[in-house]
């Protein structure tokens, strides 16, 4: 489903805060795969979901979403085959604009935008039993702006919107890290479920190494720009956070001691 | 003193289809344009223009409009495509709209069209006088462009422009072109801006460089005068807030003129007006926290 072959990104070329943000990364996804991304501050997780998003061009490799090379795509042109939640909350939806609005403008990602009226009849009625599935009472707020709502409930609509046009890929990045640890809880189990239920491939970056495996059938550790180890299957589910933060020690090496107490 | 008010609701209501096109750049694509005193100027001297050398005032003003459109474009290109920011984009377009202007002009600071056809003269010949046909005019074509804007703004595209104002961010996640939307906001303002300017050359027989001078403040103190005076309701309530604005404005000039104001601290007073008002949010902040410490005290 995903391939990333190669890729390279470097920030500031050429001056003093040169960073080399991917270091000739690889990775491959398989259809239905839901794979969690740890490693410390700068190992390149964000990096490497921005570009799979195509927020920048990266400045080596390839990547083919779906055997779509997609490496030269603008983001807008991209956006058709990724659903994307962030770590801001204030990020993935439009403020000023109502929940009804924010949701019909995701559910038209990647199609064409006319002169229709910006919703139907029948997509308000599907909105409304959509979001009663959340059990947050948006459902009865349509029209209410979404600046209105708890950063909680702006990620679970940004949640819903990434996947009300199935995305080939859900790109989730430390999309719990600001809220609070109940409700990051309950968001990550609503993304759980939007996953399983609409069988999605999914790439969750997360700095908390207990959900990195409790989700997910996969698990990635990156460091300076490449993925340092990788597990799955029955191996991920017999995974110990201490194995990690031993592993992530031994093959980082020393020099790391700041970033080693982060993952912990 | 009736005359007077007729005379502002007049100019107020010609003036209001500029503050539209404000409103469009200003609140929607959330850009200050200033692209607006070229284009102002730009649809007058197309206007003048072509009505002095005989064409049809109708025809004369939707190709005014459609200078407009042109010089937004102007903008929006230089914005997005080359990467300047907002504000100087608007001013390199402003800036070389001058010079395009005075060769629309022929060469020339003004356009006389005194006693040619205008857009008023149709109604005149029924027997309207000066200031009523203007009123007429105005309020045509100022509800005929808010009924485009509220079906336009509810359109799929139309919220992706309005939504591009409000956070690039997202729209770009939902696969739209932030871009082409900031160039077709543009235009549009420029359009309507340009369109104002055709129909307050026509009302004063004549097409003047500096019409545009000055023309994004009186565009802002409308728009803020509006939003502060009737801006609460849905969108639809917005945009006639925004009409009302323009004419307040007008009335509010009209009468420190009458008052003894000298006009050439007009515009001193408008941008003193703006600046006030846009202070005005932070003032309240300062006088809440004055209040909260005087209460603080107390205890």
């Amino acid at each position: 489903m995903l391939k990333v072959e190669q890729v390279v990104k470097v920030f500031g070329h050429g001056t003093i805060n040169e960073k080399v943000a991917l270091n000739g990364l690889n990775l491959s996804l398989e259809k239905g795969d839901f794979v969690t991304v740890i490693g410390g501050n700068g190992a390149g997780k964000s990096t490497m979901l921005n570009s799979v998003a195509g927020v920048y061009a990266v400045d080596d490799g390839k990547i083919v979403i779906d055997g779509v090379d997609v490496t030269h795509l603008s983001e807008h042109k991209r956006a058709a085959y990724l659903g994307r939640v962030f770590q801001d909350p204030m990020m993935g939806t439009a403020a000023d604009m109502t929940i009804e609005e924010n949701l019909a403008m995701a559910a038209r990602r990647g199609k064409k935008r006319t002169l229709r009226w910006y919703i139907t009849n029948k997509e308000r009625k599907e909105y409304t039993e959509l979001l009663s599935q959340l059990e947050l009472g948006l459902e009865s707020r349509l029209t209410h702006k979404v600046g209105l709502l708890s950063g909680g409930q702006r990620q679970a609509l940004t949640l819903l919107m990434a996947t009300l046009q199935k995305p080939k890929i859900l790109l989730l990045d430390e999309h719990t890290a600001a809220l609070d640890p109940k409700t990051a809880a309950k968001v990550l189990e609503l993304s759980a479920k939007l996953i399983r239920e609409n069988n999605l491939t999914a790439m969750m970056v997360t700095h908390n190494m207990n959900d990195a495996i409790k989700y997910g059938n996969r698990l990635i550790m990156m460091n300076e720009g490449q993925i340092l180890y990788e597990v799955g299957g029955e191996a991920k589910q017999l995974l110990q956070k201490e194995d990690l933060i031993a592993l992530f020690a031994k093959k980082a090496g020393d020099g790391l001691v700041s970033d080693r107490v982060l993952l912990s | 003193m009736v005359d007077v008010l007729l005379g502002a609701l007049a100019l107020g209501l010609l003036w209001s289809v500029m503050t539209l096109g404000v409103y469009i750049s200003y609140r929607v694509l959330d850009m200050a344009d200033l692209t607006a005193e070229g284009s102002l100027t730009l649809g007058a001297a197309v206007a003048g223009s072509m009505i002095a050398a005989g064409a049809n005032p109708l025809v004369a003003t939707l190709c005014a409009a459609g200078a407009g459109l042109l010089a937004g474009l102007s903008t929006g290109l230089l914005h997005t495509k080359l990467k300047i920011p907002a504000l100087l984009s608007g001013i390199l377009t402003m800036i070389a709209l001058w010079s395009v202007n005075l060769r629309v002009m022929g060469n020339r600071a003004n356009v006389s069209i005194l006693r040619l056809n205008t857009v008023y003269t149709f109604l005149q010949n029924w027997g309207l006088d000066k200031t009523t046909s203007m009123i007429v005019v105005g309020a045509v074509c100022a509800l005929a462009v808010i009924s485009v804007l509220y079906w336009f703004f509810g359109t799929e595209l139309g919220s992706a422009i309005r939504a591009t104002g409000n956070n690039e961010h997202m729209v770009r996640a939902q696969g739209i072109n932030t871009d082409n939307m900031k160039i077709l906001g543009l235009v549009i303002s420029n359009g309507l801006i340009a369109l104002s300017g055709a129909l307050i050359a026509q009302s004063q027989s004549f097409a003047d460089i500096q019409m545009g001078t000055g023309a994004i403040v009186i565009g802002l103190a409308s728009l803020i005068i509006g939003e502060v005076l009737f801006g609460k309701g849905g969108f639809y309530k917005r945009l006639v807030a925004i009409i009302l604005g323009a004419v307040v404005y007008r009335v509010i000039i009209a009468l420190v003129l009458k008052m003894g104001m000298p006009s050439n601290d007009l515009k001193l007073f408008t941008a003193i007006t703006v600046a006030v008002a846009l202070s005005l949010p932070r003032f309240k902040g300062y006088l809440a926290t004055l209040k909260r410490s005087a209460k603080g005290e107390a205890k």
